[in-house]
C-alpha cells in the first residue's frame, strides 16, 4: 500500500472542510463517536444538517469562529493507499499554513465555489502549489448543486482556471464537479451531473501516478548522525546515518563527501535489519565508507560526476511567516538539509503579486509576502534547483531572537543576470595543470557554476573531451601530448576572444607548452591564468579516480604521467590551489583572480 | 519503477528521521515511555536510529501508581533486554511532597497530576527534548501538533503560536528552560502500529489481548477492578475483554473482546466503529475541549 499526502486549500466558506469531512465519511474513516460529537456539536449550534466541517476543526477557536486556522492532519486508507491529508487553511492572514501543508504534498486539492467562480485564493493556492513543486493539482468545483448541476457554469470555471495555470509549472491539472454537501462525485459517481465523463475524486487520489514525481537521478545523502558505539565489540564502527534526499547510493560507489570533496567508496550499507544493496528516498541507513575519513552531521555524499551546486551567494523564492518583516541587516539562521548556517538577505529581487503573478519591487517582505531575494551564507550550502530536487532546494529560515522560524525558500540554481557594476564581460583564459586525480575537472566544474552564477559565458575544455573528439587522432608520445596542448591552447583562446571563459582542465606537464599556450593567449591580448592544482602523487593515486594509477602501475597504460614520465611543475603560478583546500576555498581564489585580471584587460 | 517503499516503510522511515533529528539538535533529550502499544514501537524505532550503539538518551516512565502490574513487569523486563537506562518519575511522589492534590472523588484519575509530575522530572534532569509516542489520529486537537512541538517555560503550548514545520525541516532550536515534545509518530494512525506490531513481531503486555477480567461498568466503560480503585460492592462481573490502550487503571476502559493474537486484534480494529480515546479514555469525555485544555497546560 502506497502512501499519498495531499495538501487540500480553500477559501473561507467554499466548503474545504466540509469536502475532507464527506471523504472520511463516505470512506468509512469515521467512527461513530466523532459522529456522534458533531451530531451534538451541529444541534447545539442550531445548523440545519449534520456539519461534516466539525470533523476537521480540531480547535476551540475555530469552532468559535467557525473557520480553520491551522494545518490539521487527517488520515484515512482505502484498500489501494493510505492518504495524510493537510487541511491547509483558506483565509488570507494564514498564506504561511498552506505553505507548510503544501511543502511535503504529492498533490494538491484546490476548491473553487461554482458560484462564484475562479477568486484570488483560488489564484493563490494555485500558484502556492506550483511553487512549492506539486505536480499534481486538483481543482474541485464544489456546490454544483448551487448552480443547478450546470456544465457551461464548470466549464467556464474550467477555462478561467486553466488560462492562469498555464502561467505556472503544474504538470497535471485535473477538474472534478463536485457537491461535497451532498456528496456528488466525492466517492460515489454523481446522478446528477451525466455529462461529467471522469471519475469521481477519491478514485482519482487513489490512481494518480506519483512514484515518477521523486528524484531518483542525483544522489545526495546528507549525513544526519553519527554512529560510534562505545563498546568492545565494535572498536572501529563508524557509521553515517541518514536520510537518502535524492537519487539512489548503492554498495560499492565511489563517492565525494561535501565540502572535503574527499573521494571514497560505501563500503556498507546498514539498516536494523540487515545490509542493503542499495537506498533510495525516503530510506533511512547507516553508510560505512571505505576510508578513515572525518565525516561529520552536515556533510553529504554525492557522486563525483554529479554534483550539487556548492555556493555561499543564493538565489531563492522566499515566503514570509512572521509578522516582523524581513530585515535586510540581520543574521538569520538558515536550516538547509541537516545543517544550520547563519545568513542575510543582500538584496530583494522583487515581490510577487501571486494574484496576477506580476513582479513589483519591493523593500521589504512582509507577513505573507513571497519574493525572489539574494542571500549570502556564511558559508557554501550544498543544493539543487528545487524544482528539480525538492530535499536538497528547500530551506526555511529561524530568527536568532525568538527561535521561530520566519521564513521558507525555495533555492534556485541559476543564471543570475549580469548587474552595471559587475567588473567586466572581458574573456580570458583559466588553465588548470595538474596530475591526473588531482582534483582539475572538479573545480573547473565548480568555477564554471560560479562564473555563470555571475552572468558570465564560460566554456570548459576538458582533456577527456578532447581526446575523444579533436585530437581522437592522437597517441601519448611526446609530440602527441605536446600537440594536444597546442590545440588545446588555440581552442580555448578562440573562446575567450568571443567573451568566454574558457577553462581548460589538461595534466599539460610540461613547463614549455603551458608557456606557449600563455603566448598564444597573451598574443591575443586575452589574460592567462595558470592555476596549479599540487595534489602530490600519492594522494592523487590514492584517490585513482578512473583507476589510472592501477592500470599505469600494472603496465597496462604506458608513459602515465607521475609514473612513467615526469610532470614538471609551474614555478610560478598565478594561483596555486594546495592539497586540503576546498572546492570552495579553491574555486574562490580563482575566481578572485579572474575578476582583478579581467578588470585589467576590460575594453 | 522498483524504488517504491510501502506505507509502513515510509512511516518509519520518518520516525527514524525524527529521532536522529532530536539526538543531533538537542542535548538532553528523554524518550517518554509508558508501557503502551506506541511507547514499545516506539522503542523499536530508537533500536533502529541508533544500533548498534546504545540510545543517545534515557527513557522515562510517569508512574502514576496506577497502572497494570503487568505492564510495570513488562516495561521493566524489555528496558532489561534492551540494556537501556530507565528513569521512573512518580504521581505518588508529587502527592507525597504535596506538589499535586488528589482529587479524593470516586473513580478520580491521576491522568492529569502526571502533567506536574512530567515537568518537575524535566526540569530536575535539564531535559531540553520530551520524545513521545503521541500520534495525530488520537484527538481532534493533536491533529494540529507539530512534530517538533515548543514549550515555554512553563511547559506550555499555544496552538495559536506554533512554528511552522515544512518539509523535513525540523526547528528545535529553544531557550534555556524551554523544551520541546517531539512526536516521532504524529502520522501514524492505530492500525499503522499494530500492523508494525504484527511486521516487527513486537511483544505487547498481555492486557491487550483478551483476558477474563473482573469489572465494573462505569459511565458507559468498563473499568478493571483493583485496589485502588472504589468498585462499587455489586455490579461487579466478569468479562472476557482486552484494552486498546494502557494508561492509568482508574480511566482506562475494557472492551468486550474475544482477540487473542495480533492478527485478531488488527481484524476486530479494521472493523470497528468507535475511536480509541472515545471508547476507552473516560478523561477526555468531559468536556468537548478536554484535550486542548490539559495540552495547553503541558500533558502530553
Amino acid at each position: 500500500m502506497e502512501l499519498l499526502r495531499i495538501a487540500t486549500a480553500g477559501s473561507v466558506d467554499d466548503g474545504k472542510s466540509t469536502l475532507i469531512g464527506r471523504l472520511l465519511f463516505d470512506s468509512k474513516a469515521l467512527f461513530d463517536d466523532q459522529l456522534a460529537n458533531i451530531e451534538h456539536t451541529s444541534a447545539q449550534r442550531g445548523d440545519a444538517y449534520v456539519n461534516l466541517a466539525l470533523v476537521t476543526d480540531g480547535l476551540r477557536a475555530e469552532r468559535e469562529q467557525g473557520i480553520t486556522i491551522d494545518v490539521a492532519y487527517r488520515y484515512f486508507a482505502t484498500p489501494r493507499r493510505k492518504f495524510i491529508i493537510a487541511d491547509t487553511p483558506g483565509h488570507q492572514r494564514y498564506t504561511r499554513n498552506m505553505v507548510t501543508g503544501a511543502s511535503t504534498a504529492d498533490l494538491a486539492i484546490v476548491l473553487v465555489d461554482a458560484r462564484l467562480g475562479v477568486l484570488e485564493q483560488s489564484r493563490r493556492h494555485a500558484f502556492v502549489a506550483s511553487l512549492l513543486g506539486i505536480s499534481h493539482v486538483v481543482v474541485c468545483v464544489n456546490k454544483m448543486d448551487l448552480v443547478g448541476w450546470s456544465q457551461d457554469v464548470c466549464s467556464r470555471i474550467t477555462e478561467d482556471f486553466a488560462a492562469f495555470a498555464a502561467k505556472l509549472e503544474i504538470r497535471d491539472v485535473t477538474f472534478i464537479p463536485i457537491s461535497a454537501l451532498h456528496g456528488d462525485n466525492v466517492v460515489d459517481r454523481s446522478r446528477n451531473m451525466p455529462w461529467y465523463e471522469g471519475p469521481p475524486l477519491l478514485y482519482h487520489l487513489e490512481h494518480v501516478h506519483i512514484t515518477s514525481d521523486r528524484n531518483f537521478v542525483d544522489c545526495r545523502f546528507p549525513v544526519q548522525w553519527v554512529i560510534r558505539p562505545i563498546d568492545e565489540a565494535h572498536h572501529d564502527y563508524r557509521g553515517y546515518a541518514g536520510r537518502v534526499a535524492s537519487g539512489v547510493l548503492r554498495r560499492g560507489d565511489e563517492v565525494v563527501v561535501l565540502p572535503s570533496m574527499a573521494r571514497t567508496r560505501v563500503a556498507r550499507i546498514e539498516t536494523f535489519d540487515g545490509e542493503a544493496t542499495e537506498a533510495f528516498p525516503p530510506m533511512n541507513v547507516t553508510v560505512m565508507l571505505t576510508d578513515d575519513l572525518d565525516v561529520s552531521r552536515g556533510d553529504m555524499l554525492c557522486r563525483p560526476q554529479n554534483l550539487p551546486s556548492v555556493q555561499k551567494d543564493l538565489e531563492a523564492m522566499l515566503c514570509w511567516f512572521d509578522e516582523e518583516p524581513l530585515r535586510e541587516d540581520k543574521a538569520y539562521v538558515l536550516l538547509h538539509t541537516t545543517r544550520s548556517i547563519k545568513a542575510t538577505v543582500q538584496s530583494i529581487r522583487y515581490r510577487i503579486d501571486v494574484t496576477t503573478l506580476s513582479r513589483g519591487d519591493a523593500t521589504t517582505l512582509a507577513m505573507n509576502d513571497i519574493g525572489r531575494v539574494h542571500l549570502r551564507a556564511a558559508s557554501p550550502l550544498f543544493f539543487d534547483d528545487y524544482q528539480k530536487n525538492r530535499e536538497t532546494g528547500c530551506f526555511v529560515l529561524v530568527d536568532p531572537a525568538n527561535n521561530g522560524t520566519v521564513a521558507a525558500g525555495m533555492l534556485m540554481d541559476v543564471h543570475v543576470a549580469p548587474s552595471p557594476n559587475d567588473a567586466t564581460r572581458g574573456g580570458a583564459v583559466v588553465w588548470l595543470t595538474g596530475l591526473s586525480g588531482s582534483g582539475k575537472s572538479t573545480i573547473g566544474d565548480a568555477l564554471r557554476k560560479r562564473l555563470e552564477r555571475d552572468g558570465r559565458a564560460v566554456f570548459v575544455v576538458d582533456g577527456d573531451d578532447l581526446r575523444k573528439g579533436l585530437s581522437s587522432d592522437l597517441g601519448f608520445s611526446a609530440a602527441d601530448r605536446r600537440e594536444n596542448v597546442r590545440r588545446a591552447s588555440h581552442v580555448a583562446s578562440m573562446l575567450a576572444k568571443t567573451g568566454h571563459v574558457a577553462i581548460v582542465t589538461l595534466i599539460s606537464p610540461e613547463t614549455r607548452a603551458r608557456e606557449d599556450a600563455r603566448r598564444v593567449a597573451e598574443k591575443a591580448s586575452l589574460p592567462f591564468i595558470e592555476v596549479w592544482v599540487s595534489t602530490p602523487l600519492e594522494e592523487c593515486e590514492r584517490r585513482d579516480p578512473k583507476g589510472l594509477y592501477k592500470r599505469a602501475r600494472a603496465g597496462e597504460i604506458p608513459q602515465f604521467t607521475g609514473i612513467h614520465e615526469p610532470y614538471e611543475p609551474p614555478s610560478d603560478a598565478d594561483v596555486n590551489i594546495p592539497i586540503g583546500a576546498t572546492i570552495d576555498e579553491a574555486v574562490d581564489q580563482i575566481h578572485r583572480t579572474i575578476a582583478r585580471a579581467t578588470l585589467r584587460s576590460a575594453p | 519503477m522498483p524504488y517504491r517503499l510501502s506505507h509502513l516503510d515510509a512511516l518509519e522511515a520518518e520516525a527514524i528521521f525524527v529521532l536522529r533529528e532530536v539526538a543531533a539538535q538537542l542535548e538532553r533529550p528523554v524518550l517518554l515511555f509508558s508501557g503502551g502499544k506506541d511507547s514499545i514501537v516506539m522503542l523499536r524505532l530508537a533500536e533502529k536510529a541508533f544500533r548498534p550503539a546504545r540510545f543517545p538518551f534515557p527513557v522515562m516512565h510517569v508512574d502514576t501508581g496506577h497502572n497494570f502490574p503487568e505492564v510495570i513487569a513488562f516495561r521493566d523486563r524489555r528496558i532489561h533486554e534492551l540494556g537501556e537506562r530507565l528513569l521512573v518519575a512518580s504521581v505518588q511522589e508529587s502527592i507525597d511532597k504535596k506538589r499535586v492534590v488528589e482529587d479524593s472523588r470516586p473513580y478520580a484519575s491521576r491522568n492529569r497530576l502526571q502533567t506536574v509530575t512530567l515537568l518537575d522530572a524535566i526540569a530536575q534532569h535539564r531535559f531540553d527534548a520530551a520524545i513521545g509516542g503521541a500520534r495525530r489520529d488520537e484527538e481532534r486537537s493533536r491533529a494540529k501538533e507539530r512534530i517538533f512541538s515548543f514549550r515555554d517555560e512553563a511547559g506550555q503550548w499555544d496552538p495559536k503560536n506554533q512554528r511552522p514545520e515544512l518539509w523535513h525541516l525540523y526547528n528545535g532550536r529553544i531557550r534555556r528552560g524551554e523544551h520541546v515534545r517531539v512526536f516521532p509518530i504524529s502520522n501514524w494512525t492505530e492500525l499503522d502500529v499494530w500492523a508494525y506490531v504484527e511486521r516487527e513481531r513486537l511483544e505487547l503486555p498481555s492486557i491487550y489481548f483478551a483476558h477474563e477480567r473482573e469489572v465494573f461498568e462505569h459511565e458507559g466503560m468498563l473499568l478493571a477492578v483493583v485496589p485502588f480503585l472504589r468498585a462499587p460492592a455489586d455490579g461487579r462481573f466478569k468479562a472476557l475483554v482486552r484494552y486498546r490502550t494502557v494508561g492509568d487503571a482508574s480511566c482506562t476502559g475494557a472492551v468486550r473482546s474475544e482477540a487473542r493474537t495480533v492478527r485478531e486484534v488488527i481484524d476486530e480494529i479494521a472493523k470497528t466503529r468507535i475511536t480509541e480515546r472515545g471508547q476507552t479514555r473516560a478523561d477526555d469525555h468531559a468536556t468537548d475541549a478536554a484535550m486542548e485544555d490539559r495540552k495547553r497546560e503541558g500533558y502530553f
